[in-house]
């Protein structure tokens, strides 16, 4: 399972197509993978296992999101004003 | 681009502006024929001396004039659909990049692989050097690899504004919050020209689009050079 993973994250050129988000609005596609990414290292950290799978959604929110609003985000994060729930 | 006193469209340099083009060949031809037709009888009618008091109906050319204008909508609608669909076809791109709006110029962002971005103003007129074309030219462009499905998502700083090439058949509102996105392949390598479609403030004419699009090779070493520039 992580294999393929791994080989997913090794292939990547840019994020793929998503069927949850069809259609032209690709907001909720970049702050979905962006939660995804932190939450998945929650998850896995809390179980102490190795983060790497969640480098997948990171991948994902960097091709999507602007770089200005994964900075604002991570600020965010940071001071522990974020708005979504992780 | 565009050229002085132009009619029809620019050429077409992505397959869905050549299929949006032949489109517009063909309704048009239609409306031509229609209206030919129209004022032809218009004329026929104004001109002559003739007159017929005692017409009351007539089945036949009811039946003709009724389903003649339905076979020519029919005509219309599939292709107009079988185009729609296939600008919504499920692409698989390889490489996206994202446009954003600013009062006044864009920035292309490409962050597949690194955080690499750029701001693309508008060279003003007396910055101009010889070919160089007026209110069109920027001096960062933005840069693609042809014959790749591009994705482009666009969205905006500060106010509304819209990313429009017309020769790639693309026009694409940048809402604030918002991330619009939208694919295209570039047939040919060329420089594409488009202008900020959407009302944007006192310098909306001055903030233009140029998409220059070069072979993967020529693209891969076209980004390794601005990576390395931009670099601390």
């Amino acid at each position: 399972m992580s294999d393929r993973i791994n080989e997913k994250i090794q292939n990547y050129r840019t994020a793929p197509f998503d069927a949850r988000f069809p259609n032209t609005n690709q907001t909720r596609n970049c702050y979905q993978n962006y939660l995804d990414f932190h939450r998945c290292n929650k998850a896995l950290s809390a179980k102490q296992q190795d983060p790497a799978p969640c480098e997948w959604y990171r991948r994902v929110y960097t091709s999507l999101c602007p770089m200005g609003w994964v900075q604002r985000w991570d600020e965010q994060l940071e001071e522990g004003s974020f708005a979504g729930r992780i | 681009m565009a050229h002085p006193s132009q009619l029809g469209f620019q050429d077409a340099a992505s397959p869905v502006m050549e299929e949006l083009l032949h489109f517009h060949d063909h309704t048009l031809m239609i409306v031509f024929l229609i209206s030919t037709l129209v004022l032809y009888i218009i004329m026929a009618m104004v001109t002559t001396k003739l007159t017929n008091k005692f017409i009351l109906d007539s089945q036949e050319i009811e039946i003709i004039w009724t389903l003649l204008p339905a076979l020519i909508l029919i005509l219309i609608a599939l292709p107009s659909l079988r185009i729609l669909y296939l600008m919504d076809e499920v692409n698989d791109p390889h490489l996206t990049v994202k446009a954003l709006g600013h009062q006044w110029y864009w920035s292309y962002e490409y962050t597949d692989y690194n955080n690499f971005g750029f701001d693309s103003y508008m060279v003003p007129t007396q910055d101009l050097t010889p070919g160089q074309f007026r209110l069109l030219d920027v001096d960062h462009r933005m840069v693609i690899p042809t014959e790749s499905p591009v994705r482009v998502l666009i969205t905006a700083d500060d106010v509304l504004h819209s990313w429009a090439v017309p020769s790639l058949g693309i026009k694409m509102d940048a809402v604030p919050g918002r991330l619009n996105q939208t694919a295209f392949i570039v047939s040919r390598p060329g420089i594409y020209y488009g202008q900020c479609s959407e009302i944007c403030g006192a310098n909306h004419s001055f903030m233009p689009i140029v998409v220059e699009a070069i072979p993967l090779k020529h693209f891969e070493n076209w980004s390794t050079l601005m990576l390395e520039n931009s670099s601390p």
